[in-house]
């Protein structure tokens, strides 16, 4: 071994230095356990909650256990993250292409954006977002909105939804077949029809069901609104600040590739005679890509880190509800700390994987 | 001919025509600007009304902003104490002043003779400067009463932060890129598994685990402050961002300059504390202030475990009952907070990038993707 003698001795002296670390802090927790009289254990999850919870994406009631309210907590999470990395990333990608303009004036004003966002705290603009501007809005019954169809008040943004009715089960099967239809598609080389099935597939369902399927407007009864889809104050401020600061930082790295495609490259493809369209879609995309996907991938889970912010303005993400409330009310702080820091490092893999897979199409 | 009057046009001159071309070289970057203007006609008379002309300068309540749409910057005068301060005694805020001149002193002093004097010598010096410090501002020994940390807040507070953090995990994030890198697999494999870790996890989930978890690690009956368990998860969650920075830094350095360093018949430990760290710390500074500025956006989030740093003063002023009248008072005060926040990470990334450009090595090891 390189290092010799020397190193082997350091190398134990260190492996038992975190050894005797390790059973020092087991040790301490055992102890500190048996005073105050806490069992260790994952049976807590079966108990029921009985508190609210103020967004659930699944069914959620008085009875539901604690393993619920940490699915409950987890969806909120990742439909937040979903959010923020899609309405930055279309953000991001139309400041990246000002801030590449031939307009100096257009430049200018992408720059502006993205050295304004960047450099103020995260969690200031989130207060700001949510205490300044989502609290401040109008009671529901002064509430803006855009042809009675969508409202926005303190108490959210209320949009139409589709009700599926007895055709929710068959829809979702045929949305899910189009996805697998769509990767294999795709993994075929035949990427110019892969997006017909992930469309025709749930439109067929949907004429066969269609007396199934009704609109559901957002109606102002009594003191709220019913119907559509409500999305909560907290969501709407969270989503919004987290697009608006993460879409700085995605415009750097859309940037960085674009300006990664040399110009040799462009002057080519037009000297072939090929339009500026075309040189655009055959090779600056193409090649912007292989720059882009590993940082982009990178920076989303950053996003997903980042929305844990949402506990300051009461977001129920899986910080807030269940490293805070059903840590408190369980008084199992082992188990729930592992599982929510052990959910954050999984998720963090699973984007890392969908990354280098992506990764290795675009390479392709 | 071009040539001779782009040559006899002054720099800036030339500059200014291009940027006025550019806005109007097609019939599409003429529309743009058009747009572009007509947002700035739209929104910038709104906000300097806003900022200055209808805001609330002269006042001592909130009753002074009532009725007045524009910023209330009576609010922070009403607050300044606890804006610079938090709760520390008003009798003992010379302390403050003080420990802030001796921190600079030292850091300026340190920060100076890198080429005078060793690296073990500089870090006596931080370390003493930061004993002197720290028994400024907490006491308890020589005649100064003690503070406890609870009282410290505003600025001060966000200031200790991000000093604390940067001065500890800068040394610690690079012994563990050196461990990582190392060719001992054990030391390499603990230091992987430490730095990979604490990056996959949001700041904000660490700072629960610490608070919530680091009394039950220790033997029962030892009391740690609140503050100190933030600082340590501060510390541990920036020393992996940082010794990822030095990993590229470590990569970028070429074999030869170790090889070189071995044949002069240096010792390993020698041409690593000689050859390989200087050249580590000088090709990784753009991304150790890119982390730099991550911190000094992070400490805010100590608002979440209820201490009182800027924000968390702020947020305790606007929630006041007797500020509660006028919700100017909610806007200003969030963008005082920017406005004082700004600066600092702007000029600090103009600062790192500037080295970049300066070092053309450096890039790559920018820690792109690392700053959040």
């Amino acid at each position: 071994m390189r290092g010799g003698g020397f190193g082997l001795v350091l190398q134990l002296v260190v492996l038992l230095g975190v050894v005797v670390l390790v059973v020092g802090i087991a040790h301490n927790v055992a102890a500190n356990l048996a005073r105050l009289g806490i069992k260790t254990g994952f049976w807590f999850l079966s108990r029921p909650a009985g508190f609210d919870v103020s967004q659930t994406l699944i069914p959620y009631g008085d009875d539901s256990t604690y393993f619920t309210v940490f699915v409950v907590a987890l969806l909120n999470t990742l439909l937040v993250s979903l959010l923020s990395i899609t309405v930055g990333t279309l953000l991001g990608f139309v400041l990246a292409l000002s801030r590449s303009s031939s307009n100096g004036l257009v430049a200018a004003t992408g720059s502006l954006y993205v050295e304004t966002f960047r450099n103020i705290p995260l969690l200031i603009q989130l207060l700001f977002w949510y205490f300044a501007v989502v609290q401040a809005l109008p009671a529901p019954g002064a509430s803006f909105h855009i042809a009675n169809l969508i409202f926005l008040n303190d108490r959210g943004l209320f949009i139409p939804s589709i009700q599926f009715g007895r055709s929710l089960g068959p829809m979702f099967g045929a949305f899910a077949a189009g996805v697998v239809l769509f990767a294999f598609m795709v993994a075929k080389g035949k990427r110019r029809w892969a997006v017909l099935p992930l469309i025709a597939l749930p439109l067929a369902v949907g004429v066969f069901y269609r007396a199934d399927i009704a609109w559901s407007i957002p109606q102002f009864k009594g003191f709220n609104f019913h119907g559509g889809i409500a999305m909560l104050p907290e969501l709407l401020a969270l989503t919004i600040g987290l697009s608006i600061y993460s879409a700085a930082f995605i415009a750097e790295i859309i940037r960085g590739g674009i300006q990664a495609v040399s110009r040799g490259q462009t002057d080519a493809a037009m000297s072939l005679g090929l339009t500026r369209w075309q040189t655009s879609r055959l090779i600056v995309i193409p090649l912007a890509l292989r720059v882009i996907v590993p940082p982009l991938g990178a920076y989303y889970v950053v996003v997903l880190k980042n929305s844990s912010l949402g506990t300051a303005i009461a977001y129920p993400d899986l910080i807030l509800v269940f490293a805070g409330t059903v840590l408190n009310q369980t008084a199992q702080p082992i188990e729930v700390m592992t599982m929510t820091l052990l959910t954050y490092l999984a998720l963090g893999y699973v984007f890392s994987f969908a990354t280098s897979v992506v990764n290795r199409q675009v390479r392709q | 001919m071009n040539g001779v009057t782009g040559q006899m046009t002054p720099h800036w001159r030339r500059r200014v025509l291009d940027f006025l071309r550019s806005c109007v070289s097609s019939p599409l970057n003429a529309v743009l600007t058009a747009a572009v203007i007509a947002l700035a006609l739209w929104t910038l008379p709104s906000l300097v009304h806003w900022l200055l002309l209808d805001a609330v300068w002269r006042g001592t309540s909130v009753k002074d902003c009532v009725g007045h749409d524009g910023a209330c910057w009576i609010f922070l005068r009403a607050h300044a104490g606890q804006l610079l301060y938090g709760s520390y005694p008003a009798g003992q805020r010379w302390r403050l002043a003080a420990a802030a001149v001796i921190g600079i002193a030292t850091a300026v002093a340190a920060g100076s003779s890198t080429r005078r004097l060793g690296v073990l010598s500089i870090g006596l010096m931080l370390v003493a400067g930061s004993i002197v410090v720290g028994v400024l501002m907490v006491g308890g020994v020589a005649g100064l009463p003690f503070v406890a940390t609870s009282l410290w807040g505003g600025i001060m507070l966000t200031v200790v932060i991000a000093a604390w953090t940067i001065v500890t995990a800068l040394p610690l994030g690079l012994l563990l890129a050196l461990a990582r890198q190392s060719e001992l697999p054990i030391i390499s494999a603990i230091a992987g598994a430490f730095i990979d870790t604490l990056r996959g996890l949001p700041l904000v989930g660490l700072l629960f685990l610490v608070i919530v978890m680091f009394p039950l690690f220790v033997p029962p009956g030892f009391q740690t402050d609140k503050l100190a368990r933030a600082l340590l998860a501060f510390t541990l969650f920036n020393a992996a961002n940082f010794a990822e920075v030095f990993r590229g830094g470590l990569q970028a350095i070429h074999r030869s300059q170790i090889e070189g360093g071995y044949s002069l018949g240096l010792p390993r430990w020698r041409v690593t504390a000689l050859i390989v760290v200087p050249q580590v710390i000088s090709v990784s500074i753009p991304g150790v202030i890119n982390i730099c500025i991550a911190i000094v956006k992070e400490t805010t989030i100590v608002l979440i475990l209820g201490l009182f740093d800027l924000v968390g003063v702020l947020q305790a002023g606007i929630a006041d009952p007797d500020w509660l009248m006028s919700q100017n008072v909610r806007t200003t005060a969030y963008v005082f907070a920017a406005l004082v926040f700004w600066p600092i990470c702007f000029l600090l990334s103009r600062y790192g990038r500037a080295i970049e450009r300066r070092q053309p090595m450096t890039s790559g090891v920018s820690g792109a993707g690392l700053i959040n």
